[in-house]
């Protein structure tokens, strides 16, 4: 078949059968984490108060637009997921293309700023959500995971997903800007190498 | 190395380091007690697991690249340099985007879960908060720059040197 083909070819070199473990593992990792915690809702009704002997109920909704470090921690995974499935697909796809020096760079630069990219996000869900779990006495702001188990669960799900997704992403950097000093390409062309080793 | 690349990487590094320091600064010294009612409040910096966090990362930024001005020209750690410059501005990205997060909620709070701004009644410790995350913006944004430049620099991916 043609896709085991273009996959076998992808894959000659150790590094680039490393590179391409590695990107689908983050990239599943990410896409994973931003489905998790993009599907987080939570109904729940709640008695807030007693009428003489009719309780009052209430319901309350936990979604994760609510707060805005979330909003951005689905936004992140999203588009760092997109940049591997972007850099698988020109690994398996493009294997005609001659990755010049300059093509080389702007994978490493790219793969460094989703870097900071999801770290930002992971990390910010995270303080959030320990705010949301543990509540802070001082500014007297309440705990909500007692009341909204499943919600709280999820997230920390898609938590652990993306600080996995953090994790795959900084050696996927280290391996691209490795791969900036002593070139070689996972191509199926067996043209001259344009690398001059100095 | 040329002297101009190093000259500029030393300029940015100071100025990555002034702006880290004067974010830990800023925050370490934002404490400001009112009254509400009979009720006292002190708010400082560490009540929040993120502004401690933040110090912390910062103050590591800190240390680092004051370490670094004195590296000499020609020393082998320049390599090894680039891999850190790269774990600082993770370290810098995430700790200020957590900071951020916390304290989007102390400034407007959020309805939904019942969470009261708190800076209707500390504005001095929210303002303080603010330029602090204001510098280490700076600094993350100088590091970026600082990133790039000690690729460009040290590992030379154009392989534009003849040595």
């Amino acid at each position: 078949m043609a896709v085991s083909k273009l996959v076998l070819a992808a894959t000659s070199g150790k590094s680039c059968k490393i590179l391409l473990g590695l990107r689908v593992l983050a990239f599943l990792a990410t896409l994973s984490a931003a489905i998790v915690m993009g599907l987080n809702k939570e109904t729940k009704t709640f008695v807030v108060g007693n009428v003489g002997n009719t309780p009052i109920k209430a319901t309350f909704t936990a979604k994760f637009q609510h707060t805005p470090a979330f909003v951005f921690f689905v936004v992140a995974n999203a588009m760092v997921s997109f940049h591997n499935m972007l850099m698988i697909a020109l690994q398996i796809f493009g294997g005609k293309t001659e990755l010049t020096g300059f093509r080389l760079l702007s994978v490493a630069i790219l793969d460094m700023l989703n870097v900071t990219l999801i770290s930002a996000a992971a990390n910010s869900a995270a303080f959030m959500s320990e705010v949301g779990k543990n509540g802070n006495k001082h500014a007297r702001w309440d705990k909500i995971c007692d009341r909204f188990a499943t919600y709280c669960d999820h997230g920390a799900g898609a938590l652990i997903a993306a600080f996995a997704g953090v994790i795959l992403m900084i050696i996927i950097s280290a391996v691209s800007i490795s791969r900036l000093v002593q070139p070689n390409k996972c191509s199926s062309s067996t043209a001259a190498s344009t690398s001059v080793v100095p | 190395m040329k002297l101009t690349q190093r000259l500029g990487g030393l300029v940015l590094r100071f100025a990555a380091f002034c702006a880290a320091l004067g974010a830990v600064i800023a925050m370490i010294t934002s404490r400001e007690r009112s009254s509400f009612f009979v009720l006292s409040l002190v708010a400082k910096y560490s009540d929040l697991a993120a502004f401690k966090y933040f110090v912390i990362a910062n103050a590591i930024v800190t240390v680092y690249s004051f370490l670094v001005l004195f590296l000499p020209k020609e020393s082998l750690l320049w390599k090894f340099v680039v891999v850190l410059d790269l774990m600082v501005t993770m370290l810098l990205t995430s700790s200020l985007s957590a900071a951020v997060a916390v304290a989007q909620v102390g400034k407007r709070g959020n309805a939904n879960a019942g969470w009261l701004p708190i800076c209707g009644q500390v504005p001095r410790f929210c303002d303080q908060i603010t330029g602090a995350l204001i510098a280490g913006l700076v600094a993350l944004v100088l590091y970026v720059f600082l990133l790039i430049f000690s690729i460009h620099s040290v590992v030379d991916p154009f392989l534009l040197r003849k040595s």
